[in-house]
Order: structure tokens, then C-alpha cells, then sequence
């Protein structure tokens, strides 16, 4: 029973402490609670640490420098199975692009909420919006890809095979993505620019600067710090993604091009990303190659604990108005 | 002369700041707009499936997979096309893994949190904090490769007995792919969700309370449970719509580790309940979405998709109006 | 108000130590009748009083002996000793940062939430040293009003109810609470105001109306000593004085002991005045002497507006 909660950090002096605020005085019911807290929170500790632990040791028995330079191919042993270039090119195309997209909307949006938000029935439809993107599983964004660049007017945005549209590209998939990545932005944006005190923006009005010049030059830098994490966030919610990525690019594993133009026709075609690697590598997958999905997923997880870190560090150069 | 072109251009059109406006506002009109589409589309291309099943879509008569298959084939050969579909199975499994893992999830995090904000010594505090946002980070799919390559062979040689197999050996194949795998795995990811967001809401409480609370000789563990915890309700609310949602989508690390057969687990097969497979929606959809060029068949796969869509809006209304009664004492939302 | 019969007394330990008792002969001899002046004096003390001397039985609930609190390295209370009785209002003044506040806190032991505390001395109560009481037990006993109003977030009745509940080993039902929360709020002066709706929020009181209920709350456990911290500085004229007269109540039932920075709040409801400078007590008698005729000169200097 005493081994259940640590006796409270005592102040130095006196002589005489002896009943202390330890638990040792509660109800059971109330020890057994703590015990409980306790017990969860040392779990939770050991079952992150491990996941982590088993990612990073599997993924060095298996990482090896080739992979990252050779691409997939179709082999049945894992020797003769390739690398994963294609795929962790997939994994950064996929980001940029769909930043590329979100991160003007997210922003546009995220300073029409906080300085503008007129008239105020329009701002609150736009958190609603904003908040059902956000609630909504990424399979149905998904699935809308597919009639839009299918059947739709962007049809010519995606991999036709003889005529026969085929519905999946890195377009595709992009302009999905940045459906998830969106609210991230546009809360973190929000978040940035209202921590802003009123004097900061009053003192630029004061001096004849208009709303949205203050809003660049003066609001937008100050939120920077928020800004960078939402735009992080959002990076991290889209590389995580397998969903959009297996119906919206397509099951190849290397990068099929479609059309002529260069840069386009990668765009236009399809591929993989990392995601979709270690779902197909995965026993439940196709190419069912385990040693495959752990290098690549040791990749992924390491450039999501990357992004993690950062956020990390540029959150805590955001405290600046706090 | 510069009066002049003054008066000129403000006469000529917008100020720029009227035109920011307008520009950022159509900005988001025409966003809005694009989701609209997105609804009345996903909406629309629902609607023949649900025309032709009525009702019955939601109820149980037969196999899904099965019907899949017919509705399937149906639009290859030159005959009329089919659309017959129940989805109970999926969407029994679909409740059960969200709220399964709802459930447990809620209580966890709970702790967790009153433990992180609270009774944790410093040291461990710093290290949970980063560990959560760490764990909410983790992408589904490495979730999935860990749970077929761990949890699955786990449940299917140490839980599952050969005993419990031959008793349903003629209604489902139980391997590790169950109910339990998903659930436990699902909980594990939404934990830290409802822990971020239980944390911040239990370290807005005013210290006042909490302090009167104390000075009334109440201890320090009942004090943050009956003060802290019960102000700290619309937190409460707001983390387990958020982790709701994110369950009721989660599409990749369900569908590869559930089972991947439209079966409902059934109760009254007492503890082997938990072991058996299933396939909630957004991981059905994932899985039969190759089959969207068959026309009836993407009818059927976007009316899943709708009704995803129609639970996450229905969930958002639930959180909104769980919250108003609490504002009535001054819990502040 | 003047109480012939001795107050209750209640809960003294089984050793069978006695309660000190004061003998009326041991009151001070100096009397300020209402309307008279010292030279020197300061003015306020010409204002009527709501009651002269204390109450002629004058019973030993606490005894503070050579107490020394130190946060970390600084001293904030320096060898502190003085009685705290049940028939009597003792008010701690000082100016700000003197200890007074500190003092109060560690009456009740909430001096120990904060790591850095650390205390030498004892305080006893009712003959027992608190550093021997389990904490939870001892604040039931000893409880505290705070100064800004802090009721739960939750109706009228379950506030007063709240310790009520959380202390019993088995909850107990609202029935069996009716009469205790009652009573709590009759003692408080709150009931006729509450009584037409219990369930009504409590934040949505007025502030003089929750600082009551705060007040009602602390008495709802039935406790021996009553400590406000600065009860009335967040309230209007009109709530304060309410609550000065609910204090002076009061003092009959539970040994009173408030902390304020308004002088003139002091010389209305006090019985003693303990002057807090810097840590260290520098006068402790009764209000008419400390305020009258103070023996030292920082006191006088206090009490006339000199600082502070």
C-alpha cells in the first residue's frame, strides 16, 4: 500500500512533520484513484517509449542507404525488391503540393476570421466549415477527388490511359490533402494573430496604416511563430495520410508518368508515397515485404519526429506575448 | 495638384483596404463553396443506392461482401444493375470499434490528464507532455504495421484457443484480425487527443477554487476530482467529440487489422465476442474503393461515404449542445 | 450581543488540559467611551464602536508559540506568539508584505502548498500541536474565507453541502443535509435571501452575497476557528458592513481571526489587534489600547496613517 504514491516533497526545516499531506491519510477509494493515475500515466510513458524504441531498432536492422537512391521494384525477395526512392519522392511532391495550396488558403482565411469577420453570420458558417473539414475522415475528401478529377472539370489534371480517365495523380491527391491540412492552419493562424494585444494593432491605425498593410507588416510577422507551426502541423497531417493517397494516386509503386510535358506528366501521372509503401509492404498488403515497411516506416516516423521537434521549438518562441 | 489626383483616385474605386477585404472574403466564399460542392456531390452520388434499398440499407439481410461482389459484377455484365446492400455488419462493427475505443480512451486519458496536470512530480510532468504530442503524431499506418506484426499474432496464438475457433468455426474464421486488435490500437491513438485537449481545459481552472476547496479541509485528490474535473467539463466534451471523430474516420490501421470481412460480432458468443473480426466503414470504403469504376457499386460505396459524413456533422452538433447546460452554473465553456 | 452565559465549549482534548478562561478582572483597564479623544489618537477612533471590551468569557482555542516561517531563505513571520480565542475577534494588521497574511495561512497549514515554506514554533490547538493533526482534519476544524469570493461552480446548496459530503464516509442524502445547510446559512445571515431558491447558481450571486455564502460554506463543517483573509476588500459599503456585523456575530461560536488592511474595519470589529511590522509582531492588546494608546511608536505611527 505505501508503494502507491511517492511522500510528497517535503519542506526542509522542523523537527516536528510527522502528518504530513501524504496520501497515506486518504480514503481508500482516493488512494486507489492515485494509484490508478499513476499506474495510466506510466503506461501510456512505457507504450509510446516502446513503440518508438521497436520503430527505430527494426527500422536500422533494416534501413539501409541504397534504399533511399534505388527505386521500388518488382522482386519477391527483399533483396531483389528495390529501394524506396520513389515513394519518399511521393511523400515530399504530395507535401509541397498540397501545401502549396493550403498554406494561402489556410492563411487567407485564418486573417479574414481574426481581423476582418464581417459580416458575422459569414464568420460563423466559416468556423463551422472549418470545423467540419477538420471532424471529417479523409476517405470521403477522398472519394469527391475521384469525381472531381474523374468525371469533372479537372479531369485533364489526371492520368488518362487511352482516353480512358483515370482519376489519380499527384494533382489529385494534393488538392485533397490540403482539405486535411487546412484547419490545422487556419487555427493556428487564428491563435497567432489574437494573442496580438489590441495596443499593437491600435498603435499602427493610429498612425494611418491601413488594415491590411498592418496585418502584413506588423500582425503577420508577430504571429510568425504560430503561423510556422500551423504550416508545420499541417506537413505532418498530410505525410501522414494513406487514405487519399491509395484512392487519389493510384497503386503504382513507382512513379508512372502520363503525357509528354516533363515536369507535368510526373504530376499528372501516379505513384506512391511512404504511406502507401508500408500499407502495401505490410503482411495485409500486396508485396507483403515486412522488412521493407519497417525501412520505410522508420523514414516516416523519423521525419514526423522531426517536424514534432520543431514545432516543439518554434512554439516555444511564440511565448513572446504571453 | 495633389489634392486633386487625391480626390481622382478616390473616386476611381475601392481604398485598398476595402479591396483586401473583398478579395480575402471571396477567398472564403469560394472555399465554402467548395466544401458545399463537396456535400450536395457526396450526397448526390449517394442517393441511387439509398433509393433502391430504402431503409433496409441500415438493416441486416446477408453478406455484405457478398452483395458487393453481385452489385459488382452487376454493372460487367449487360444486365440491370444491382443494388442491394445491408450494411448493418459494417456499421455494427463501425459502432463498436468507435465506441469501444471511445470509451476506453475516455477513461484513460482522463486519468492521465488529472495525473499530468496535477499529481505527476515535475519530472515526469515534462516528459509526458512531449511524449503525448508525440504519440498524437504518429502516422495510422505505422500503427497498422505494428498491430499486424504484434498485436495480431499475440491475440491469435495467446488469446484466441483452438477451443473458442471450433466453436464458430462454421460462422467466422478467427485469427488474430479482430474486434480487440482495433479497438485497443484505436484508443492508443486517440488517447492523446482527448488527453491534449482534457490537460488544457483541467489547467484553466481557477486556482481560487481550487485553494477554497483545500482551506475547506477537503483533500488534494477529491479537490481537483469534484472542482477541477467538474469544471473542466466543456473540455471534457470537446476532447471526446474530437477523438469521436477522429475514430469514426480512421480508415488505414482499421482495415489492417480488423479482418477485412463485413462480419458483426455477435454478443452472445460471450468472450470470443471480442476476438472476432470485422470491417467498420471508412475502412470498407478503402478497401472496395478499386471497385469505383463499376457504376452501381460507387453509388454504394459513396452512400458509406455519407453516412461518414452525416455522423461527423452529427457529432459536432452533440458536442455543441452538450455544452450548453453547463453554462448555466458558470462552468465556462 | 453581550453573551452571559459561557460560549460552548467543545472538542477539548482528553488530556484534560483546561480552556483558559480570562477573567473579566483581566481586561484592560483603559475603556475609550465613544466620542472621546486622545491627543494623538487617531481620528477614527471618535466614531461610535459597534460593541466596547470583550466578551466577558473569553475561551483558549489556539496558541501560537514562537513561530518563524521562512519561503526559501527570506523570513516572513519572525517568532510570532499570541492566543486566539473563541468569544473574540482578533485582527491581524500591518501594512503590506509585514507576514499578517502569511501568519493566517499557517494557522490552517496552507503555508505547506507552497515547496519553499518552511516553519519553526508550534501552534497548538485546543492544546494539540497541528503539525501532529492530519491536515485535511485540522482545516475542517480551523477553516478559511478567502478575499476574493470564491464559490463553486454549482447551485447554492451544493456549495454549503460540499464539505458535508466529501468529508462522511457514505454520502449522504440531500434529505439528511437539508437541516446542516440550513443552518449554515442561517448563521451566515444568508438564508432569508437564498431560501426561495437553493438550486439557484451560486455565481450568479452578487459579490457581498457569495462572500457570504463563502462564509456559510466554512461554517457548514462546524469548525472551531474561522480565518478570513481580507474578506471585504473586493465588496461594496454595504455588503462589508453586513459582513462586519455577521463577524461580530459570530465570535460567540468560533474563535475569530481576520487579516485586513482597512484600519478602520479593525477598530469596528476587533476585540485584540495584533501589528504586524516586517515579520514581527510589534503589539498585541486590545483594540481601544492598540489603537488609543499604542505602547510603541511604530504602532502609533501605523495606526495615525504615518505608512503603510
Amino acid at each position: 500500500m505505501s508503494a502507491v504514491a511517492p511522500p510528497k516533497p517535503s519542506a526542509p526545516p522542523a523537527a516536528r512533520r510527522s502528518a504530513r499531506d501524504s496520501s497515506a491519510s486518504w480514503r481508500w477509494t482516493d488512494r486507489l484513484g492515485l494509484a490508478f493515475a499513476w499506474f495510466l500515466g506510466l503506461t501510456f510513458l512505457a507504450v509510446t517509449a516502446a513503440i518508438v524504441l521497436y520503430m527505430m531498432v527494426q527500422g536500422i536492422r533494416y534501413v539501409r542507404p541504397e534504399l533511399f537512391v534505388t527505386h521500388p521494384a518488382a522482386g519477391v525477395t527483399e533483396r531483389a525488391s528495390g529501394g524506396f526512392l520513389d515513394p519518399l519522392m511521393g511523400t515530399v511532391i504530395v507535401a509541397l503540393m498540397a501545401m502549396a495550396i493550403a498554406f494561402p488558403l489556410g492563411l487567407a482565411i485564418g486573417v479574414w476570421l481574426s481581423e476582418y469577420g464581417r459580416p458575422s453570420w459569414l464568420a460563423r458558417v466559416t468556423e463551422s466549415t472549418i470545423e467540419m473539414l477538420a471532424g471529417s475522415p479523409s476517405i470521403v475528401f477522398a472519394l469527391f477527388g475521384t469525381l472531381l478529377f474523374e468525371q469533372g472539370a479537372f479531369a485533364f489534371l489526371s492520368r488518362t490511359n487511352d482516353g480512358v480517365v483515370y482519376g489519380r495523380s499527384f494533382f489529385a491527391a494534393a488538392s485533397m490533402l490540403s482539405l486535411i491540412a487546412l484547419p490545422l492552419i487556419v487555427a493556428n493562424v487564428r491563435e497567432g494573430l489574437q494573442a496580438i494585444p489590441g495596443h499593437v494593432r491600435e498603435a499602427s491605425y493610429a498612425v494611418g496604416k491601413t488594415r491590411i498593410a498592418t496585418t502584413r507588416r506588423v500582425l503577420l510577422p508577430a504571429a510568425r511563430p504560430s503561423v510556422v507551426t500551423g504550416a508545420m502541423l499541417g506537413v505532418g497531417r498530410i505525410i501522414g495520410d494513406t487514405a487519399i493517397i491509395v484512392i487519389l494516386l493510384g497503386a503504382t509503386l513507382r512513379f508512372t508518368e502520363s503525357g509528354d510535358v516533363p515536369l507535368l506528366s510526373t504530376l499528372k501521372g501516379t505513384g506512391s508515397t511512404l504511406t502507401t509503401f508500408v500499407y502495401a509492404n505490410a503482411p495485409t498488403g500486396e508485396i507483403n515485404q515486412p522488412e521493407k515497411a519497417f525501412a520505410a516506416g522508420f523514414v516516416l516516423l523519423s521525419m514526423v519526429l522531426a517536424l514534432n521537434f520543431a514545432v516543439d521549438v518554434a512554439a516555444r518562441r511564440g511565448r513572446r506575448w504571453r | 495638384m495633389a489634392l486633386a489626383s487625391r480626390t481622382h483616385r478616390a473616386s476611381r474605386g475601392l481604398l485598398p483596404d476595402q479591396r483586401a477585404e473583398l478579395m480575402l472574403g471571396a477567398l472564403v466564399c469560394a472555399v465554402l463553396l467548395f466544401v458545399l460542392l463537396l456535400v450536395v456531390f457526396v450526397f448526390k452520388e449517394a442517393w441511387p443506392s439509398f433509393d433502391h434499398n430504402g431503409f433496409g440499407w441500415f438493416g441486416a439481410d446477408g453478406n455484405p461482401d457478398q452483395q458487393v461482389q453481385e452489385i459488382y459484377t452487376s454493372a460487367n455484365l449487360l444486365r440491370r444493375p444491382v443494388y442491394t446492400f445491408h450494411a448493418w455488419p459494417i456499421i455494427w462493427g463501425t459502432l463498436l470499434t468507435t465506441l469501444g475505443a471511445v470509451t476506453l480512451s475516455f477513461v484513460s486519458a482522463l486519468f492521465v490528464s488529472v495525473f499530468v496536470v496535477e499529481f505527476a512530480p515535475e519530472a515526469i510532468k515534462r516528459i509526458l507532455e512531449p511524449v503525448v504530442r508525440l504519440l498524437a503524431s504518429v502516422p495510422s499506418v505505422i500503427f497498422g504495421l505494428l498491430g499486424v506484426l504484434i498485436l495480431v499474432p499475440f491475440i491469435g496464438n495467446h488469446v484466441i484457443t483452438d477451443g473458442n475457433r471450433r466453436s464458430v468455426a462454421y460462422i467466422v474464421s478467427l485469427s488474430g484480425y479482430s474486434l480487440l486488435a482495433g479497438v485497443l490500437i484505436l484508443s492508443l491513438m486517440i488517447a492523446p487527443l482527448m488527453i491534449a485537449v482534457f490537460s488544457d481545459g483541467l489547467r484553466a481552472v481557477p486556482r481560487g477554487w481550487l485553494e477554497g476547496s483545500l482551506g475547506l479541509g477537503i483533500n488534494r485528490w477529491r479537490t481537483f476530482w469534484k472542482i477541477g474535473v467538474r469544471t473542466a467539463r466543456p473540455a471534457l466534451v470537446a476532447g471526446t467529440v474530437l477523438a469521436t471523430a477522429r475514430a469514426l474516420g480512421e480508415t488505414v490501421m482499421l482495415a489492417m487489422v480488423t479482418g477485412g470481412v463485413s462480419f458483426a460480432p455477435n454478443p452472445a458468443d460471450g468472450l470470443i465476442f471480442f476476438v472476432e473480426p470485422t470491417r467498420p466503414l471508412a475502412a470498407t470504403i478503402l478497401q472496395t474503393a478499386e471497385e469505383l469504376t463499376s457504376e452501381p457499386m460507387r453509388h454504394t460505396i459513396f452512400a458509406m461515404a455519407a453516412v461518414l459524413l452525416f455522423s461527423a456533422a452529427m457529432l459536432s452538433l452533440a458536442g455543441w449542445a452538450a455544452k450548453q447546460p453547463m453554462k448555466r452554473y458558470g462552468v465556462r465553456a | 450581543m453581550m453573551n452571559a452565559s459561557p460560549p460552548p465549549v467543545r472538542r477539548l482534548p482528553l488530556t484534560g488540559t483546561e480552556a483558559q478562561v480570562i477573567e473579566p478582572a483581566e481586561q484592560p483597564t483603559v475603556v475609550m467611551p465613544a466620542g472621546s479623544t486622545v491627543p494623538g489618537a487617531p481620528s477614527f477612533t471618535s466614531a461610535p464602536r459597534r460593541k466596547i471590551g470583550s466578551s466577558p468569557l473569553a475561551v483558549d482555542r489556539m496558541h501560537v508559540d514562537a513561530l518563524s516561517i521562512a519561503y526559501g531563505s527570506k523570513l516572513a513571520v519572525k517568532e510570532v506568539s499570541l492566543p486566539i480565542r473563541q468569544g473574540e475577534v482578533l485582527a491581524l494588521i500591518g501594512p503590506s508584505g509585514c507576514g499578517k497574511t502569511t501568519l493566517l495561512r499557517s494557522l490552517n497549514r496552507l503555508t505547506e502548498l507552497t515547496k519553499t515554506a518552511s516553519m519553526k514554533g508550534r501552534i497548538l490547538l485546543d492544546g494539540e500541536d497541528i503539525a501532529t493533526l492530519e491536515p485535511t482534519a485540522l482545516r475542517r476544524r480551523v477553516t478559511m474565507v478567502f478575499q476574493q469570493p470564491n464559490p463553486f461552480p454549482m447551485s447554492v446548496f451544493d456549495n454549503v453541502a460540499y464539505v458535508l459530503r466529501e468529508q462522511a464516509s457514505r454520502r449522504p442524502r440531500k434529505a439528511a443535509l437539508q437541516g446542516a445547510v440550513r443552518s449554515a446559512l442561517e448563521r451566515a445571515g444568508l438564508y432569508d435571501e437564498v431560501a426561495s431558491d437553493l438550486a439557484h447558481p451560486a455565481l450568479r450571486l452578487s459579490g457581498g452575497q457569495q462572500q457570504r455564502l463563502c462564509i456559510a460554506r466554512a461554517l457548514a463543517a462546524d469548525p472551531e476557528v474561522l480565518l478570513l483573509d481580507e474578506p471585504c476588500s473586493a465588496l461594496d459599503p454595504a455588503s462589508t458592513q453586513r459582513i462586519e456585523e455577521l463577524i461580530v456575530h459570530l465570535r460567540e461560536q468560533v474563535a475569530v481571526v481576520i487579516v485586513t488592511h482597512n484600519l478602520q474595519q479593525a477598530y469596528r470589529i476587533a476585540d485584540r489587534v495584533a501589528f504586524m511590522y516586517l515579520g514581527e509582531l510589534v503589539e498585541f492588546g486590545p483594540a481601544e489600547q492598540v489603537f488609543g494608546a499604542p505602547r510603541e511608536a511604530r504602532t502609533k505611527e501605523y495606526v495615525s496613517g504615518g505608512f503603510g
